[in-house]
């Protein structure tokens, strides 16, 4: 690939665009109101065209103005209807902002039409023309106007979050509590619902409307399941931002080239870049990652099947009549416990190792450790059977499913408690013999 | 009614009045307990009472939430607000507060309107009305009611971490100061909660229904709190549920039903008839004739 100062430029472009949306996008995913940021850069199509219409230029101050008042009354008309009754705010929402975009594009297309205020170049937007409209700054020579215009953006957008960073972040985390503090939860929201609105006209013309979306939502959201500081998101959140954009361009040069087409766009590329962002984040993060969650839970269940085999052998012994005397082949094993293959070999394999079960011909024994280790887990469940009925007067045959559930969770001073609470029983609901919880307890039970 | 309203107006401008110098001894007043309870008849409302409510209603959608409210808190007392679901409890703390708008009534927190003394008041919200999601940790939900104190544009400081640990360990939480918020069991949630209304140092505490979904470790640190804030001159609002504990817990009560059904000291007040008369189900007049204005104004 060849890199020259017009790439340069459009990531330059890209960066300050997905920065920009980025930081105030963050405040929008952690309100739960992403949809907004879908919403407001939509509606604010009327007020650019009304802003055209009176000035007749395409002046960016008019521009701003125009796109921060419709971008209020976005979100002021919302809750108004919401609060209506019998509206909720999504279905508000998408009364509110369709309406205005339509309203928009009409305006456009009968008052605006020769001018080139075009409808696909705000959906679209035109990175790639972006070096080409240069304005001379006095100390950095030919500097593209689009650039100059997000850089001012972001320095509004930064010094906004900084300034009020503890007054977003309570407003957006308790607003009653803010309100009744003397800071104001409504004006936050309207603050920062106006700086949504001018960021996405900022970047609008760069990157269009899809992507200011992309870029309000994606990293912020992709940022909330990396950590969990407000603090470390937000900073993350601007880290991926800037991945979007470089990855983005890097990619729409260099990827299609390689399966020999010609170049494709950059915006469309940086939204895709975001989306695997997002995707490897949603898949890998330490903690609120699908995989550390789904190796929690393998993790969660080899335990319970452990815990069920030791019952499980338990309870055999006793209808076998002595200890030693019976066990059981795998295949039982696993049928019996109702798991997949997998967890059940893992649990036995880990059984094993721990010295709490031993193979022997062929059939798996408890061990003496595990036997106390299957005494403790028999001697909850039946005491947690005794107290179902007892105390909450479940029926004798209903109270077996609870038991199971609650006997993988219970201590032995959770069991002294209930075998107080019980009355210390010797027998269980069924007549099951209730296994002591130590060797004093079994010289006052015999 | 006319009269009645002037008389409300000179009675509002005497206590007006009357704040300049009460304000000025604010401190040693509160502290010391001096200030003696008034119980209010009809319209007189005693001067410089912690809450004053004189008159309130409040309307959802033109429906009646709570209806002629007139209350006066004694100071430094442990008040229990009491009534069945949908009684108004909460719109009631709401309403003081200015969270929800009133359809009418007046609200003086020793004796101003609340706009000016939000530094005295602390609030504990409904552990349900926040997203324990959010990306904060136990320290910077407490140190949020420093917030109002900090003042705009200035960032939390060493200081304010401190007295918000400090706020931590009087809930017995210190260890847990790290701990992001979703990670914190129902009862370890609320003591936050009630870490950061301690760290406001208000005056008066409205909280609304902290005793929900806790553990009994929490509800008797919760408990020994109220009693701690009562003893050194606080006065405490609590919306509660379990009538067990009521008398147990409560100094004072105000029985709700949209609209009072009886305040008064606890010993006094909860008796079977006027619990009867809160839960019963069976309409008063009254509430009839506001159900009948309700369902006027939804007809219209």
């Amino acid at each position: 690939m060849s890199w020259t100062m017009i790439d340069t430029w459009i990531v330059v472009a890209g960066v300050l665009s997905a920065v920009s949306c980025a930081l105030v996008g963050n405040y929008l995913v952690l309100r739960r109101m992403s949809m907004m940021g879908d919403a407001i850069s939509h509606a604010v199509l009327p007020g650019l065209a009304v802003a055209f219409l009176l000035t007749n230029s395409r002046g960016s101050a008019a521009m701003f103005v125009g796109a921060a008042v419709v971008g209020v009354l976005t979100a002021v008309l919302t809750q108004w209807i919401h609060g209506l009754g019998r509206v909720d705010s999504s279905a508000s929402m998408g009364v509110v902002f369709t309406v205005l975009f339509a309203l928009g594009l009409i305006l456009i297309v009968r008052g605006a039409d020769s001018v080139d205020l075009d409808p696909g170049c705000v959906l679209y937007g035109a990175i790639e023309l972006v070096p080409l409209d240069t304005v001379d700054l006095w100390v950095a020579g030919e500097v593209p106007r689009a650039v100059v215009t997000l850089a001012g953006m972001f320095v509004v957008d930064t010094l906004f979050v900084m300034f009020f960073y503890k007054e977003l972040k309570i407003s957006a985390f308790d607003g009653q509590l803010a309100t009744t503090l003397g800071i104001n939860a409504k004006v936050m929201h309207y603050g920062l619902m106006t700086l949504v609105a001018a960021t996405s006209v900022a970047a609008f013309e760069s990157v269009g409307s899809i992507l200011v979306i992309a870029m309000l939502i994606v990293p912020g959201a992709a940022a909330s399941l990396l950590t969990d500081r407000l603090g470390v998101m937000v900073a993350f959140s601007l880290l991926i931002a800037v991945l979007c954009a470089v990855l983005g361009h890097v990619a729409a040069i260099t990827v299609p080239v390689w399966f020999g087409y010609p170049a494709t766009n950059t915006a469309g590329m940086m939204a895709v870049v975001a989306g695997v962002i997002f995707a490897g984040a949603a898949v890998g993060a330490p903690r609120h990652g699908a995989l550390s969650k789904a190796i929690h839970r393998a993790v969660l269940s080899v335990r319970i099947a452990q815990e069920d085999i030791l019952g499980m052998l338990y309870r055999l012994e006793e209808l076998g009549g002595g200890r030693g005397s019976s066990g059981a082949v795998a295949g039982v094993l696993r049928r019996a416990l109702g798991v997949g293959p997998i967890v059940a070999g893992l649990a036995v394999w880990r059984l094993t190792r721990t010295g709490q079960v031993q193979r022997t011909d062929g059939r798996y024994v408890l061990t003496g450790a595990g036997r106390a280790d299957a005494q403790g887990l028999v001697r909850a469940h039946r005491l947690w059977e005794t107290y179902l009925v007892k105390h909450l007067n479940l029926r004798a045959d209903h109270v077996h499913e609870p038991a199971t559930r609650l006997e993988h969770i219970t201590d032995s001073a959770m069991q002294e408690r209930l075998s107080d609470r019980t009355g210390r029983p010797r027998l269980d609901p069924q007549g099951k013999r209730i296994p002591p919880g130590s060797p004093e307890d079994d010289a006052d039970g015999r | 009614m006319n009269e009645r309203d002037a008389h409300n107006k000179a009675e509002a401008g005497t206590a007006a009045d009357g704040q300049g110098a009460a304000g000025s001894s604010r401190g040693g007043q509160l502290t010391s307990g001096m200030v003696k309870p008034t119980v209010a008849t009809g319209d007189e409302h005693p001067r410089n009472a912690p809450l004053s409510i004189h008159d309130m209603t409040v309307a959802y959608h033109r429906k009646p939430v709570l209806w002629d409210v007139d209350f006066d808190a004694p100071q430094g007392k442990l008040i229990g607000i009491i009534g069945p679901n949908g009684a108004g409890k909460s719109t009631l703390i709401k309403a003081v507060l200015d969270l929800v708008p009133k359809a009418s009534g007046r609200v003086l927190i020793y004796g101003k309107p609340y706009r000016k003394q939000r530094g005295l008041v602390g609030y504990v919200p409904q552990r349900e009305s926040v997203d324990w999601d959010f990306p904060v940790n136990a320290l910077d939900v407490v140190a949020m009611g420093l917030y109002g104190r900090i003042g705009w544009c200035r960032p939390v400081g060493r200081g304010h971490k401190r007295a918000a640990l400090e706020a931590l360990d009087r809930v017995g939480m210190a260890d847990y100061a790290g701990r992001q918020i979703s990670q914190l069991s129902g009862g370890q949630q609320q003591r936050v909660f009630l870490a950061r209304a301690l760290v406001q140092d208000a005056q008066l505490y409205f909280m609304d229904e902290p005793f929900a979904g806790v553990d009994a470790a929490t509800e008797q640190a919760i408990v020994v709190l109220l009693q701690e804030l009562r003893s050194v001159g606080k006065t405490v609002l609590v919306v509660h549920h379990d009538l067990q504990t009521v008398a147990e817990y409560f100094d004072h009560l105000l029985l709700l039903n949209m609209r009072i059904v009886a305040t008064g000291p606890t010993s006094e007040v909860f008796t079977r008839e006027n619990l009867h008369k809160t839960y019963g189900g069976r309409l008063t007049l009254l509430d009839e004739a506001a159900q009948a204005i309700a369902s006027k104004g939804v007809g219209r």
